[in-house]
């Protein structure tokens, strides 16, 4: 048998989850190794942008690593508001109850400068056990001895054992799919975000926003300006740029052949948004990320021999209507499985981990937040196809807009309920048909003029920083039926397009005509999403390849 | 280990900083000094060496008082632990011989017996190749010290320490087309390729390498200080810098500078101009006829089956 390098903890992914679990190892005494594959922590990473401390879970971010709100996140955000649009007309939900509920602070993050921030604090801590945070690394796979996971295999590196393996690989990753503990199967599981950095100078923000030089706000939006796609739109403020993002279920997504960059676009150029351009507009940066669904995805037992998810690695996304919490999630994840190893092995026992963090997972009350109870009581009815089409026609009907009007206050109340919010069925009704209605009964109508023109997608992408390497994906079926999705839902290729990772091609055979999809992979954004709706062996590029964000 | 890395100031001949006359001839004067390219890439294996083994890398150049800035920039950009300047105005315009004799004298001078001296391929501007060899035979013939094995075109390089001696891989014609490993015993002499790439394939040497990387910045930080135009410290006074003249070496004169130079440049010729227009067909998009023969023409490059 050979002699590997070996390390009490491996921490793979240097985000909030990964962090926060070797943070906490260390200060256990644990000796703890952290791979992260980005040129840079934070390189690879994109999230919308609020990340919450919320008052009942057991670790925080800031708790953590002290002056992080001052160093590393953006603006403190304390108001909230979700806009319900049809056409022009728009009535506005004050949505502070809810954005406040359990809410200790909030924060806009950019995740470049929060992750890389995190890094260094994370590699002076390691280090002092004796490992330390290494970039440009990736881990590819889980290192097995006699069945039984060992350690991690790497790209850059000889294989490396540890008495644990925290993967806090994102979602896409490598490590819990290797262990049998995701897949990438059903688009139902799956949300895909995209999102729009925008410059706009401190002064700015204060003034369009109305807030002050420390204060912060959140939009969201929805309604019928998506082309009938179920899902919504976001808008925080940073300290000199807006993060601008529209989210959607991936098997709607799919299913309407919509173009993702067409429906950030679509926000993009509201009427409602001139308010805040007033005119100018200038993208620092278009980025992608998948989204678990954690009310489906959730992994209810997110561990394998030594081996522990946290984060979006383990689904831990919670993403209930306006309640949109992921790095949360993942940072009290990341503390209770350090905790539980740290347990284990003072027990004698550090086999017991994973079953010890499954348990303090669900003591600690993140896994009833992930997956409500009532959400899965109630889906079946709610998310039924005669439910849902009763439910339009009625909410169309006169009587439904009296019912909307009367309870016009009532309305505000449920969307600021995080007991209503969790168990929001997955469907049209609740969020298409329900805040258009909305809008249309109650909102008063836009009349501002928003000229701005967004980049074409070869631009965006054109943007972008890569360092390109050999092809990461492989479509395995290149046949219209099982890969065609890609074209339209890849948020970097769309039909007619011919710079993106995923082209249409019609090949004449023998006097016939066959639809074949056909990819180039140098300007992924590796979110994932075709690794869901086509058929392809999907990996992560090599460590400092591919794709570069300088925001995130 | 005790390692030594050789190296020398050149003009930066990178593309906006270097300065040419009318007729070609450098521009001496309006062009910065930069450290030989190549002998960061020796920098590297040693620091790699260290990293693996550990020990001491000493970087050390001969030349003006203000080649310290040269060396603190291999401290910065790659390594050292200290640098050592040989300098005197009697060792001015040395050929490779005369700057052969003084360097292998000046690691005479070291308090510790090199076991590995590194030296980089050729440099930016005199590109003899010459220096780092030599040395290596002023060596051979100094009473005082061991004979280095010499090996040349190292593109990978790992020393056993236990058993004494080095194994590099190193290209025999010069191209990477052919490949040999060759061994030999410690002390010895590397001449890096520009092909060498330094290699850690184990995590605690990616922290390790890490670790004095961060020291080897601090330490070219602090140096800088000494050497900032508003400073009121000598460079001499920064700890980790030696400067010896030809006394400290106990050198002859006549057998350094350019009287031990045999070397008689009989002329400079002027750096040929790199031909500037390119056989150009101007074509106006709204012209079809010529866009068609723009297409027939690159078509053939177009990828696809």
């Amino acid at each position: 048998m050979t002699e590997h390098e070996h390390y009490e903890a491996v921490v793979v992914g240097a985000g909030p989850g990964g962090a926060a679990a070797a943070a906490t190892l260390a200060q256990h005494g644990v000796e703890t190794l952290v791979l992260e594959r980005g040129v840079d922590a934070g390189s690879k990473n994109v999230s919308g942008g609020l990340i919450y401390a919320e008052e009942s879970a057991p670790y925080t971010i800031d708790q953590l690593f002290p002056g992080f709100r001052e160093e590393a996140a953006e603006r403190p955000v304390e108001e909230y508001y979700i806009h319900n649009i049809a056409g022009e007309k728009v009535e506005t939900f004050d949505l502070h109850d809810i954005h406040h509920h359990d809410t200790e602070w909030c924060d806009a993050v950019l995740r470049r400068k929060m992750d890389s921030w995190l890094a260094e604090r994370v590699h002076e801590m390691t280090r002092e056990t004796g490992g330390g945070l290494l970039t440009g690394v990736r881990a590819n796979g889980l290192l097995r001895e006699g069945g039984k996971i060992v350690g991690v295999t790497l790209d850059e590196l000889d294989p490396i054992t540890a008495d644990v393996v925290i993967a806090a690989d994102g979602v896409n990753s490598e490590l819990a799919r290797g262990a049998g503990l995701m897949d990438w199967e059903e688009p139902e599981d799956w949300f895909q975000g995209v999102k729009a950095v925008v410059d706009m100078p401190p002064e700015a923000i204060t003034e369009r926003f109305d807030i002050d030089d420390d204060e912060g706000v959140a939009h969201l939006f929805s309604g019928d300006l998506f082309e009938g796609v179920r899902g919504g739109g976001f808008l925080y403020t940073n300290e000199d740029s807006l993060s601008i993002g529209t989210v959607f279920h991936l098997d709607s997504l799919s299913a309407q052949r919509a173009e993702p960059h067409e429906l950030l676009d679509s926000l993009l150029t509201h009427p409602l948004l001139d308010q805040w351009f007033q005119g100018e507009y200038h993208e620092r940066e278009y980025s992608a990320k998948l989204v678990p669904d954690s009310k489906k995805v959730a992994n209810p037992s997110p561990h394998r021999g030594r081996l522990l998810l946290v984060g979006d690695a383990a689904g831990q996304m919670q993403a209930q209507g306006p309640i949109i919490k992921g790095m949360n999630h993942a940072v009290t994840a990341g503390g209770l499985a350090a905790e539980a190893f740290a347990e284990a092995k003072s027990r004698g026992n550090e086999k017991a981990a994973g079953t010890l963090y499954q348990q303090k997972l669900e003591d600690e009350g993140v896994m009833d937040q992930l997956r409500p109870t009532r959400y899965r009581a109630t889906r079946f009815v709610s998310e039924s196809d005669v439910v849902n089409s009763v439910g339009s026609s009625l909410l169309d009907s006169a009587v439904g807009a009296a019912g909307i009007k009367l309870f016009d206050g009532l309305l505000e109340k449920s969307f600021n309920s995080p007991f209503v919010l969790g168990m929001i069925p997955d469907t049209k009704l609740s969020y298409v048909t329900v805040p258009t209605r909305i809008a249309e009964v109650l909102g008063d109508p836009v009349y501002d003029e928003n000229d701005v023109e967004p980049p074409a997608l070869d631009d965006r992408i054109g943007d972008l920083t890569y360092d390109v390497d050999d092809p990461h994906i492989e479509v395995l079926d290149n046949s219209f039926e099982a890969s065609g999705t890609a074209v339209t839902a890849c948020p970097v290729s769309a039909e007619g397009f011919g710079g993106g990772c995923y082209r249409e091609e019609t090949v004449k055979t023998n006097g016939t005509e066959e639809k074949k999809v056909s990819l180039d992979t140098q300007p992924c954004v590796e979110c994932g999403t075709c690794a869901v709706v086509a058929d392809t062996h999907w990996e992560h590029p090599s460590g400092g390849k591919g794709v570069e964000f300088k925001q995130g | 280990m005790r390692m030594v890395v050789l190296t020398k100031g050149v003009p930066d001949f990178r593309e906006g900083k270097v300065s040419f006359d009318e007729d070609g001839h450098l521009e001496r004067g309006k062009t910065p000094t930069v450290m030989n390219p190549n002998d960061k890439t020796a920098l590297r294996a040693a620091l790699q060496t260290k990293v693996k083994h550990g020990g001491d890398v000493s970087l050390m150049s001969m030349g003006p008082p203000g080649y310290a800035e040269i060396l603190q920039e291999g401290m910065d950009d790659v390594y050292a632990d200290d640098l050592y300047l040989l300098s005197d105005r009697e060792m001015g315009a040395a050929d490779t011989w005369a700057t052969a004799m003084t360097v292998s004298t000046g690691l005479e001078q070291l308090d510790e017996t090199p076991d590995l001296i590194f030296a980089g391929f050729k440099t930016a501007d005199g590109e003899t190749g010459h220096t780092g060899p030599q040395t290596k035979w002023c060596l051979d013939i100094n009473e005082e010290m061991p004979d280095y094995p010499l090996i040349t075109h190292v593109v990978a390089l790992d020393v056993d320490e236990d058993a004494g001696t080095v194994r590099a891989k190193r290209l025999v014609e010069g191209d990477v087309s052919e490949i040999e490993t060759i061994e030999a015993d410690l002390p010895a002499f590397v001449v890096t390729d520009p092909e060498f790439e330094a290699n850690y394939r184990r995590a605690e040497h990616r922290l390790r390498h890490k670790d004095f990387r961060d020291e080897t910045q601090r330490r070219a930080a602090e140096f800088g200080e000494y050497l900032a135009d508003d400073s009121e410290m000598e460079p001499t006074e920064f700890e980790e810098f030696t400067m010896w003249n030809h006394e400290g070496l106990n050198l002859d004169p006549d057998f350094i500078g350019l009287d031990g130079s045999p070397t008689i440049v009989a002329g400079v010729d002027p750096i040929p101009k790199a031909p500037s227009e390119r056989e150009a067909t101007m074509i106006d998009p709204e012209d079809d006829e010529g866009m068609a023969e723009v297409f027939e023409e690159l078509n053939q490059y177009a990828a696809g089956d």
